[in-house]
């Protein structure tokens, strides 16, 4: 095994340019397990620790660059307000030391359906931005970017750079279940961000499907109901037939299995609970800033 | 491959070191420093938790080409680590622990139970006096994770040091004395000040 340990994002591009089958390593908490356990022996591991861009975040206009090595525990400290959804699904991974450690580049490399940053970035609105030495960089929407069981959309050159999530626009969940608070992979996932600019709402199912998916029969009737019953400017509570209804599309989303986590029959009815629960509390918040903010007018 | 990096305050190099090898196997095999736990090499039980660059991590799962020319703490230098921390720094310039002497690090001194002559920790103390060990295999992790909590949030709640512990695991107390200890080190950290 040779270990290659590049000091810049070039030289990282170039190495992975040279070494298609190198294993890029940031945080390692996957690729180390698999290295301990003999699951795996790269040619050649990339450390990409060396390199400061990946640990740096921007906020803009629209949306936050969040290089692609940013440990959990900093995206938790520094960007709950522009990124709620993915600061409790980072919350919700593991433990302190892992997420001191592991970040978003390494949950999108290893693109397990139960990586808990998913569902937020499905939920949220976001594009991967990656790039090779030989053609550059490019952004791949977060939707196309799962596409298969632990597969995902990377050619053998490139890097995940940085992943650009659109700042919320209004409330934000995360729901999972699992048998603890701790260390917990999860049984299933939910994530539900409203976004009242668009008058839309995006959904991110995890552990639910061979892939993080979207419920988007779900979207497009809560979308719908919403608008009809003028929810967004009337601010009503939700009905609870729209609310079952949309719980029902978000279970039907799914495309579970039975493993030793869970059966796949509880998956689909726990997706539908975290659907409806999300989108109450998600949707009760709606409504307390939209009688503040009116309250101050 | 080589790696040159700070152990408890002392450079150290390591040789031989194999490309995949973790930070822990480096830690005990190569530099003979078993303090550091292993227990289940994938980042679930905490007992080979180290501070890298001041944050704890589970050295299990960090490769150890990865801490060249990094600075880790392992519960070995504790003691000297929070002795500097109150002291505010390192005033002869010749701090932390010698591979030696973490080589031969005991919690002994005159009377082995309860740690008197040795020079240690407010959190080791603690941990003796809350009786918060027992078979001692998750103890290292847990002190280096529960150091940093308390210097980081020197008054938590109980639901801060539960979540602030809860990557490590113990097979043998049932957590409460551990909860006692980390209080108990609370309390006189407060005391002190
Ligand atoms: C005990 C334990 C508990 C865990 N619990 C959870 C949990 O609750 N939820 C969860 O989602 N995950 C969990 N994980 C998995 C892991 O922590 C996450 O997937 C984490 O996000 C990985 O990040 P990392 O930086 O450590 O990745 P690494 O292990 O360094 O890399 C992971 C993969 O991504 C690739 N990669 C990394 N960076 C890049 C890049 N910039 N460009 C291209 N490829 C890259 C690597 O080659 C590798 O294939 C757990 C792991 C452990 C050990
Ligand atoms: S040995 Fe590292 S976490 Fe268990
Ligand atoms: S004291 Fe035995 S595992 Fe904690």
């Amino acid at each position: 095994m040779d270990f290659l340990r590049p000091a810049s994002w070039e030289e990282a591009l170039a190495a992975k340019a040279e070494h298609p089958t190198a294993v890029p390593i940031a945080g390692g908490t996957d690729v180390m397990v698999e290295i301990n356990f003999d699951h795996r022996r790269p040619e050649y591991l990339l450390d990409l620790n060396r390199i400061g861009d990946l640990y740096e975040w921007e906020v803009g206009e629209d949306s936050v660059r969040l290089g692609a090595s940013v440990p959990y525990t900093k995206i938790m400290e520094n960007l709950r307000a522009e990124l709620p959804g993915l600061a409790l699904a980072s919350h919700t991974v593991a433990s302190p030391q892992i997420r001191n450690r592991g970040g978003v580049g390494g949950n999108l490399g290893t693109a397990s359906p139960a990586g808990d940053a998913h569902p937020a970035l499905l939920a949220a609105g976001a594009e991967v931005e990656v790039a090779s030495a030989a053609r550059g960089t490019r952004l791949i929407p977060v939707d196309d970017f799962y596409t298969g069981v632990k597969r995902n959309a990377l050619q053998p050159d490139e890097l995940i750079r940085a992943v650009h999530i659109k700042k919320a626009d209004g409330p934000q969940q995360y729901s999972k279940v699992g048998t603890r608070n701790a260390m917990v992979i999860a049984v299933c996932a939910f994530g539900l961000a409203l976004h009242p600019e668009t008058r839309t709402v995006r959904t991110g199912i995890g552990s639910a499907a061979p892939t993080p998916v979207r419920a988007k029969a779900a979207e497009e009737f809560l979308n719908a109901a919403l608008e009809e019953g003028g929810f967004w400017d009337n601010g009503k509570i939700i009905t609870p037939s729209v609310a079952k209804r949309f719980a029902e599309l978000c279970s039907a989303a799914c495309n579970p299995i039975d493993d030793v986590r869970g059966t796949a029959s509880y998956r689909r009815h726990a997706v539908g609970v975290m659907a409806r629960r999300t989108l109450t509390w998600t949707w009760e918040s709606y409504r307390g800033t939209r009688r503040a903010s009116e309250g101050a007018a | 491959m080589r790696v040159n990096f700070t152990v408890n305050g002392r450079p150290q190099e390591a040789d031989d070191v194999w490309e995949g090898e973790s930070l822990l196997y480096v830690l005990r095999e190569r530099l003979g420093l078993p303090g550091s736990k292993n227990a289940c090499e994938q980042g679930e039980c905490g007992s080979c938790t180290v501070r890298l660059d001041g944050v704890p991590v589970c050295s299990c799962l960090v490769a150890a080409g990865q801490v060249e020319g990094r600075d880790v703490v392992t519960v070995e230098g504790l003691a000297d680590y929070a002795k500097q921390r109150t002291e505010g720094g390192c005033a002869t310039g010749a701090c932390g622990t010698s591979l030696d002497a973490a080589q031969q690090w005991q919690a002994k001194g005159t009377d082995s139970q309860t740690g008197e002559g040795t020079e240690l920790s407010p959190i080791q103390q603690a941990f003796i006096d809350a009786g918060a060990v027992q078979c001692g295999f998750c103890t290292p992790g847990l002190l280096v994770a529960a150091d940093e909590l308390l210097e980081r949030n020197p008054n938590p709640t109980d639901a801060d040091i539960r979540e602030g512990l809860s990557g490590n695991l113990c097979r043998c107390t049932g957590y409460e004395k551990i909860m006692d200890a980390v209080r108990l080190a609370a309390a006189r950290q407060g005391e002190a000040v």
